[in-house]
């Protein structure tokens, strides 16, 4: 078991970036947390910082006043560092790729492990993607 | 005097699922002073609606907001409707209708959820999500998706609701008005709720008129407005409900507002439902084949207030111009009058009360100077700007006459 797997053995922390969206993946990802899917079952819980994080979920296209905290919280978090793009304008910009203030996808930025597809994702999906970036990583 | 101390509060939040920032100036325990920064959600929406046809737009406008993604839409089709003079068939009139008022339903029950986990009663929040869950149900098994549901298209809707579906909505609305029997007893006969609301982020008459506030914000202080029934359109008109009202102006007041107008949204959705049942299937979308040239203007009531979208014609197959705007562009601006003079701990919850919504109000860029990086240009400079430049052109004009 190298470094990485040992450290993403146990409860996965994620801290949630939301990014120039439009608001669905991010209650989807909410969603994901309450009654009907509630994956704090797994060990998977929402915190407030990015230094007690070992996932970074971002959504959303990134603007130009985004991107620069979007890499200051990357290089914030204690590495190693697992980080899912979620929906459509996470992985590629998605209807705002074309907009004056968009600043690159999230992996112009920083660099994605996962991507989750969908607009939105619905919360099976993001469960999907984390069980299979758990399961390649553990 | 007290040392004067800053809480920020964003961008990003574990609080809050969107990106923006509050500034509250607190003097010991209260807040003093509130500012707020917008523009880490700016997609430059208007813009690029230029660029997209009038059958593309619809799928811009939803994703404005993802809880409102009916609303803008709405207001978008009533506004080219008006341009093109179009008067859509009966039976998309109620398709309609009951999209934006399942939307109502789930963006409601979304909204207590979020107050409960604010006032730290989670389990509200986990029981309110749970009950959404059906809604969406309704929603995938209706339109395919979750959210974003692309129904709607200049001259109708894009798909019908057949008549065996329609069981399983209306079974799923009486046992929605159960459950919100249950979660509004629990919520009003609460008294760490009663304790924690009730005479908190008080908004007068008066406040509601003088910052324009709308929707539930300014039902739940006795303004009587809605745009369903003062500028009525679907089959708003057509069906028998209220408009729900309170007066006390505080935030037990928005959640009560927001609480039974959920009934009425059950009771138009079995409204339209009955009707669609009487009626025949399909027949829903008018063939459209060009917008002409014309201004129109389209409102709709989203489940935050009035949802404006103002459309400009040249007659091509896209928007001229499009600009947009959405009920928190006007609510937000009410934090100033409920926040100050609160303790900290209110504030939180009295921001929450109006159910501000960042994706829809971000409308502004704020411009940088590309040789320094660093000053920042706001609305009124680069007005200022353009009406120098205005002048100065004014004055070459003359110069050669």
């Amino acid at each position: 078991m190298g470094f990485k797997e040992f450290c993403f053995r146990k409860s996965l922390w994620v801290f949630h970036f939301g990014g120039a969206s439009c608001n669905n993946c991010d209650i989807e990802i909410i969603d994901c947390l309450t009654p009907r899917h509630d994956l704090e079952r797994f060990g998977i819980l929402l915190v407030g910082s990015i230094r007690h994080a070992d996932v970074l979920l971002v959504n959303g296209s990134i603007n130009r006043r985004d991107k620069d905290r979007l890499l200051e919280l990357y290089n914030q978090a204690p590495k190693p560092l697992l980080v899912v793009a979620i929906g459509a304008c996470g992985c590629t910009g998605g209807i705002f790729a074309e907009g004056n203030t968009f600043a690159g996808p999230v992996d112009k930025i920083i660099p994605v492990d996962a991507y989750i597809p969908g607009c939105p994702p619905k919360p099976e999906a993001i469960i999907a993607g984390i069980v299979k970036l758990a399961g390649k990583k553990g | 005097m007290g040392r004067k101390t800053l809480i920020p509060i964003g961008p990003y939040h574990p609080l809050q699922e969107e990106p923006e920032l509050f500034k509250l100036y607190c003097d010991g325990e209260i807040v003093t002073d509130i500012k707020w920064e917008t523009g880490y959600n700016h997609r430059g929406i208007e813009k690029l609606s230029e660029s997209k046809t009038y059958d593309q737009v619809f799928f811009l406008v939803e994703r404005i907001c993802g809880i409102c993604s009916t609303s803008h839409p709405f207001a978008f089709a009533n506004a080219v409707e008006e341009i093109a003079g179009i008067e859509i068939t009966d039976r998309a009139k109620y398709i309609r209708s009951v999209i934006g008022e399942l939307e109502r339903i789930h963006s409601h029950l979304l909204w207590v959820g979020l107050a409960g986990h604010f006032l730290g009663y989670n389990t509200v929040f986990m029981w309110a999500w749970k009950y959404r869950e059906p809604v969406l149900d309704l929603f995938e098994m209706i339109t395919g998706n979750r959210n974003s549901y692309a129904m709607f298209k200049v001259g109708g809707v894009r798909r019908d609701i057949e008549n065996q579906k329609i069981p399983a909505i209306r079974k799923e609305m009486s046992v929605m008005r159960k459950k919100l029997d249950l979660l509004t007893g629990a919520v009003m006969d609460d008294p760490v709720i009663h304790a924690r609301t009730k005479g908190v982020g008080v908004l007068t008459q008066q406040d509601i008129i003088d910052y324009a506030a709308v929707g539930p914000t300014a039902r739940a202080s006795g303004v009587d407005i809605d745009v369903r029934r003062d500028d009525p359109y679907a089959a708003y008109p057509l069906v028998n409900w209220k408009v729900i009202t309170a007066q006390a102006g505080d935030v037990f007041a928005k959640a009560e507002v927001r609480l039974l107008e959920m009934y009425e949204s059950a009771s138009i959705i079995e409204q339209c439902i009955d009707a669609l049942e009487k009626m025949e299937e399909g027949n829903v979308a008018l063939k459209i084949n060009d917008i002409p040239e014309g201004i129109g203007t389209g409102r709709a009531e989203a489940p935050r207030g009035e949802v404006f979208h103002f459309v400009v014609s040249d007659g091509s197959n896209s928007p001229a111009r499009h600009k947009i705007r959405a009920p928190s562009y006007t609510n937000i601006a009410t934090f100033k009058k409920s926040c100050i003079g609160q303790t900290i701990s209110d504030a939180t919850i009295s921001l929450a009360a109006v159910d501000p919504c960042y994706c829809c109000t971000e409308r502004m860029a704020a411009a940088y100077d590309a040789s320094t990086g660093e000053k920042i240009l706001n609305a009124n400079e680069l007005i200022n700007l353009s009406l120098k430049r205005t002048s100065e052109i004014r004055k070459s004009d003359a110069g050669h006459e």
